[in-house]
C-alpha cells in the first residue's frame, strides 16, 4: 500500500446546498465592517445572528435526529465552518459544534442526550480542554474527586462566556472522564477573560475547583478517551476548513490591494516579487481546500479510522500554514497601510496565530503523521 | 461524458492489465528514459520504438484515434484506462511523445485528409519520430518572439535561422515548426506561421547537445536555406500562434485529443522511502531521525495534495471561486514538487548522496541523482516554472502583467 494512502473525495449534494447557503448567509450578516464593530465588543458576537443560526438548525446539524438534531453528520460542519471563515464570522458555533461532537460520541447514545437536545435546540456550549500549553499532553490535571468535586483550571476555553453548558474533562483516578457543567454552576470570580491575538474569538480561563458535578453528569467508560482523541481530531479539522476560508478571503484582500496600488509608476501587482508569492498561496489554499474536503469525506458518527486520523491531521497541518502564509504576506504586500489597525491585513495575520496553535499546531500533526506513515 | 459502462470498463482494464503484466519487457540491461527527454542513445531510442509498436499493435494506443488512421476509434475513456494500467504496471514509456501529444492531436484535429493520411499512423507505429520547434537561442520564454525566418519562394519555402532544446532533434523525421513568415507584422505574434516539416533535407542539421546528466537528449538545429515544400504549411500564414497555443490543450490526455501511452515514468514517494530504509544517521535510521521525518511527512503532503487536487478538480461545487485554478496550477505543483522530493533522495543518502551515475558504490547505480537532474526538464521545459506562475497570476488571480 502506498502512502499516498486513501484520496477519495466526494461532495454531496447536502454539503453542496449547506456550503451555498452558508457562504451567502455570512457574506451577508458579517461584512467586514460589522467584523470590526464586534472587535472590542464583551461578546464579540451578535446574538441576533446566532439566533438565526439556531432557527437554521446549525448547532444541531451534525447530530442525531433522536435529539432533535438534523442528523446530517459532521461532514455537513465542513462547508459551515468554511463559510464562518471566509466572512470572519465569530461567535459559539465551532465551539458548540464540537460540544455536541464530544458528547455524542462519549455517550453513544446512552445518557447526556437532555444536553444534546438542549445543544440542538440552541443552547452554546463549549468543551474545557486544556489544563496547560501542550497540545500534545494526554495528561489531564483537573480531577473529579469522590465526592463529585472538580479541581483544576482550564485554560483557553474557546467562547465560554457564551455557552449555557461547559464539558469539562477531567480525570478520575487516572481515568478520563467528562463533567457537563452548567454555566450557572461556575461563579464569575471564576472567570478571566482572555485577551486573544484573533479578536474575532472570545476565551476565559476557568478555575472548577470546589464545582459540584451531578452524579447523572458524569460521563465515564472507554468511549470517553475515544471521543477525547476523536474532539481533538474534528476540532483540527473543523478549524482547517474555518482556516481555508480566512485563507481565501485574504488572498482576496491582498490581490485586490495589488490590483489598485501604483509605486514607480506601475500597479505593484506586476511585480512578480508580489505576484509570485500569491500564486503560492492560491495553491496552498487550492491545497487546503483538498485536503478539508477529503477529510470531510472519510468522517462521520462513528469513531475515526486510521485513514480519517491522516486526513485530519493533514488537513490542520495544511490549513495553518496556509493561513500563516497569506496573513504574513498580506501585511508585507499592504505597505505602511499594513501595518495599520485599520487595514484587513491584520484581521488575518492575527486570526492566522490563533489558528496555528489550536488544536494543535503544524509540526504537532506532522509529527503525529510520521508515525502513521513511517512506522507501519 | 462517456458512454461506456462501469463493467465495460472494468472487463477493459481487466483486459489490458493482463497484456501489460504479460508483455511487459524484460530489463534491457541498460538505462532507460524515464521521460521523452532523456532519450539519448541508438539503444535506448530502438529498444522504445520496439515496445510503442508493441503497445500500438495490440490496440492500446490512439485508441480514441479514426480507425483509418491508425487508431480504433473507441471512446477515450478506453485510452485513459489503458494509460493509467501502462502506469500502475510500471512498464516503459511510448517515447514519441511530441507526435503522440502534440502534432498528432493537432493534425487529427484541424488537419488536412492529405495531412491525415500521411502522419497519424506514423506517429501512433512509433515509426516517424516528431520532434518540435519553437524555442531559439534567443527566444525561449518569449516564444512570441521567435525569429526563425520562413521565405516562400514558389512552391516552398525557404527556412534560415537556429532552433534549440529540440528534443530527439537528431532522431526526427518531423517537426513540429514555429517559424516568421512576416518579420513586418505590427504584432510579433500575427507574423508566424506553423509548418509540419520534414527533418531530413538539405540544409538542417541537428547537432546534440550534452545535457547537466552527461548524456544527450536534444539538439541545436540550424536551418540554412533548407527547402520543404509549402504544403507543409498548416493552415494558413500568420495563424502559427494560435495554432502552436492549441497543442497546449491536447496536455490533458485522451479526453482531450492525445494519442495517450506513458509520457513518463512516475517516481513514487513510497520509493525514496523504501530506498531510505537501511540508510543511517547519527548511527541510527535516517527514518527515526525527527527531522527527517517531519520532512518526509511534508513531501507525503505535496505528492498527496496532487492527487487531491485532480479529484477535486472534477467538482464543480467545490471549484467557484477559481474554476480554471486547479487545472492550471496542477502542473507547477507536480513539476516543483517532484523535484523537491528528488533532491531530498539524494540529500538523505549521507556520504552517498555524492557519488554519481558509473560509481559501483552509487546507490541504485545513481537513480535518485540522475532522476533530479532530470527532473528540471519538467520545471524547464515546457514553460518554465516561473512562467507558468505569471500565467496563473495574470489568468487566475488577474493581476496585471
Ligand atoms: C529538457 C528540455 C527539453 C526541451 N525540449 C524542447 C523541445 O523539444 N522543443 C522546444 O522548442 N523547446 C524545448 N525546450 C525548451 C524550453 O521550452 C525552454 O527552455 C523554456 O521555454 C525556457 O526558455 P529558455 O531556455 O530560453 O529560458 P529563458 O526564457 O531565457 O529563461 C531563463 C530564466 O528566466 C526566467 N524567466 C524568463 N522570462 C520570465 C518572466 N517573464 N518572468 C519571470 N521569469 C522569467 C525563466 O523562468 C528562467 O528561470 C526544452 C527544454 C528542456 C530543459
Amino acid at each position: 500500500m502506498s502512502v499516498i494512502g486513501n484520496t477519495a473525495l466526494d461532495f454531496t449534494d447536502d454539503q453542496a446546498m449547506i456550503l451555498d447557503v452558508a457562504r451567502g448567509f455570512c457574506a451577508d450578516r458579517s461584512p467586514l465592517e460589522r467584523v470590526r464593530d464586534l472587535l472590542e465588543s464583551d461578546l464579540g458576537y451578535d446574538p441576533a445572528v446566532w439566533g438565526e443560526m439556531v432557527d437554521m438548525g446549525w448547532p444541531g446539524m451534525a447530530l442525531p435526529e433522536a435529539v432533535g438534531g438534523s442528523g446530517l453528520g459532521v461532514s455537513v460542519a465542513v462547508p459551515v465552518c468554511e463559510a464562518l471563515g471566509r466572512s470572519l464570522l465569530g461567535g459559539p458555533l465551532l465551539a458548540t459544534l464540537l460540544a455536541g461532537q464530544l458528547l455524542l460520541r462519549a455517550s453513544a447514545g446512552r445518557d447526556g442526550s437532555a444536553v444534546l437536545a438542549a445543544i440542538a435546540a440552541g443552547a452554546p456550549a463549549t468543551i474545557a480542554l486544556l489544563d496547560s500549553a501542550d497540545w500534545g499532553t494526554e495528561q489531564i490535571r483537573c480531577e473529579l474527586g469522590s465526592d463529585g468535586v472538580l479541581r483544576g483550571v482550564k485554560q483557553q476555553v474557546m467562547e465560554a462566556a457564551a455557552a449555557e453548558w461547559l464539558v469539562v474533562v477531567a480525570q478520575e483516578q487516572g481515568e478520563p472522564v467528562l463533567a457537563v457543567v452548567p454555566a450557572a454552576a461556575v461563579a464569575p470570580a471564576a472567570r478571566r477573560d482572555h485577551v486573544l491575538i484573533d479578536a474575532t474569538r472570545r476565551a476565559q480561563t476557568i478555575d472548577f475547583s470546589g464545582v459540584q458535578v451531578a452524579g447523572d453528569a458524569v460521563l465515564r467508560g472507554p468511549d470517553v478517551a475515544r471521543a477525547l482523541r476523536d474532539v481533538r481530531l474534528l476540532g483540527g479539522l473543523l478549524l482547517a476548513a474555518e482556516a481555508a476560508g480566512s485563507a481565501a478571503s485574504c488572498l482576496d484582500t491582498t490581490v485586490e490591494y495589488l490590483k489598485t496600488r501604483t509605486q514607480f509608476g506601475k500597479l505593484i501587482g506586476s511585480y512578480q516579487a508580489l505576484k509570485h508569492p500569491c500564486v503560492e498561496i492560491l495553491m496552498a489554499l487550492d491545497a487546503t481546500r483538498s485536503f478539508v474536503y477529503h477529510a470531510a469525506t472519510l468522517v462521520d458518527d462513528a469513531p475515526l479510522d486510521g485513514d480519517a486520523e491522516i486526513a485530519c491531521r493533514m488537513a490542520k497541518a495544511q490549513a495553518t500554514e496556509t493561513l500563516k502564509y497569506a496573513g504574513d504576506r498580506a501585511v508585507q504586500f499592504h505597505g505602511g497601510m499594513g501595518f495599520t489597525w485599520e487595514c484587513d491585513a491584520q484581521l488575518y495575520v492575527r486570526r492566522a496565530q490563533w489558528v496555528q496553535q489550536a488544536f494543535g499546531d503544524a509540526q504537532h500533526h506532522r509529527k503525529r503523521l510520521a508515525r502513521l506513515l513511517l512506522d507501519r | 461524458m462517456s458512454q461506456v459502462s462501469d463493467r465495460e470498463k472494468a472487463e477493459f482494464r481487466q483486459q489490458v492489465g493482463a497484456w501489460m503484466q504479460a508483455n511487459r519487457p524484460a530489463d534491457p540491461g541498460f538505462l532507460l528514459p524515464q521521460s521523452f527527454m532523456e532519450v539519448g542513445s541508438e539503444q535506448q531510442l530502438e529498444f522504445l520504438r520496439e515496445w510503442q509498436h508493441k503497445v500500438w499493435s495490440a490496440g492500446y494506443l490512439g485508441m480514441a484515434w479514426p480507425r483509418q488512421y491508425g487508431g480504433q476509434g473507441v471512446d477515450p475513456v478506453y485510452q485513459s484506462i489503458a494509460d493509467q494500467e501502462m502506469r500502475r504496471h510500471g512498464v516503459p514509456i511510448c517515447f514519441n511523445v511530441i507526435g503522440l501529444g502534440w502534432a498528432g492531436p493537432l493534425i487529427n484535429d484541424i488537419g488536412t485528409e492529405a495531412e491525415k493520411a500521411r502522419y497519424l499512423k506514423g506517429i501512433l507505429s512509433g515509426e516517424d519520430i516528431w520532434c518540435q520547434g519553437f524555442s531559439e537561442p534567443d527566444h525561449g520564454s518569449d516564444l512570441g518572439s521567435a525569429q526563425l525566418r520562413a521565405r516562400r519562394e514558389g512552391d516552398e519555402y525557404v527556412l534560415n535561422g537556429t532552433k534549440i532544446w529540440t528534443t530527439m532533434g537528431n532522431f526526427a523525421k518531423y517537426m513540429i515548426l514555429l517559424a516568421r513568415t512576416n518579420p513586418q507584422a505590427e504584432r510579433k505574434y500575427d507574423g508566424l506561421s506553423f509548418f509540419l516539416a520534414p527533418m531530413q533535407v538539405p540544409g538542417i542539421d541537428p547537432r546534440p547537445i550534452r545535457k547537466l546528466t552527461g548524456e544527450y537528449g536534444f539538439t541545436e538545429t540550424f536551418f540554412t536555406d533548407a527547402r520543404i515544400p509549402a504544403s507543409c504549411l498548416m493552415g494558413e500564414e500568420g495563424q502559427g500562434w494560435k495554432i502552436a497555443m492549441r497543442t497546449l490543450q491536447y496536455e490533458r490526455g485522451a479526453e482531450a485529443g492525445a494519442a495517450g501511452g506513458l509520457a513518463f515514468v512516475r517516481i513514487a514517494i513510497d520509493d525514496m522511502i523504501a530506498e531510505l530504509a537501511d540508510v543511517e544517521r547519527d548511527g541510527e535510521p535516517a527514518l527515526q531521525d525527527p527531522a527527517v521525518r517531519d520532512q518526509l511527512v511534508q513531501m507525503i503532503m505535496e505528492e498527496k495534495a496532487v492527487v487531491l487536487c485532480d479529484r477535486r478538480a472534477a467538482i464543480p461545487a467545490l471549484t467557484t471561486d477559481y474554476p480554471f485554478s486547479l487545472p492550471l496550477s496542477n502542473k507547477l505543483r507536480f513539476t516543483e514538487s517532484t523535484r523537491r522530493m528528488r533532491q531530498m533522495a539524494i540529500n538523505l543518502q549521507g556520504a552517498d548522496g555524492g557519488l554519481y551515475v558509473g560509481d559501483a558504490a552509487a546507490r541504485q547505480g545513481g537513480f535518485w541523482q540522475r532522476a533530479y537532474l532530470n527532473s528540471f526538464s519538467a520545471t524547464i521545459g515546457g514553460g518554465t516554472s516561473q512562467v507558468q506562475a505569471n500565467i496563473i497570476a495574470e489568468h487566475i488571480l488577474g493581476l496585471p502583467k
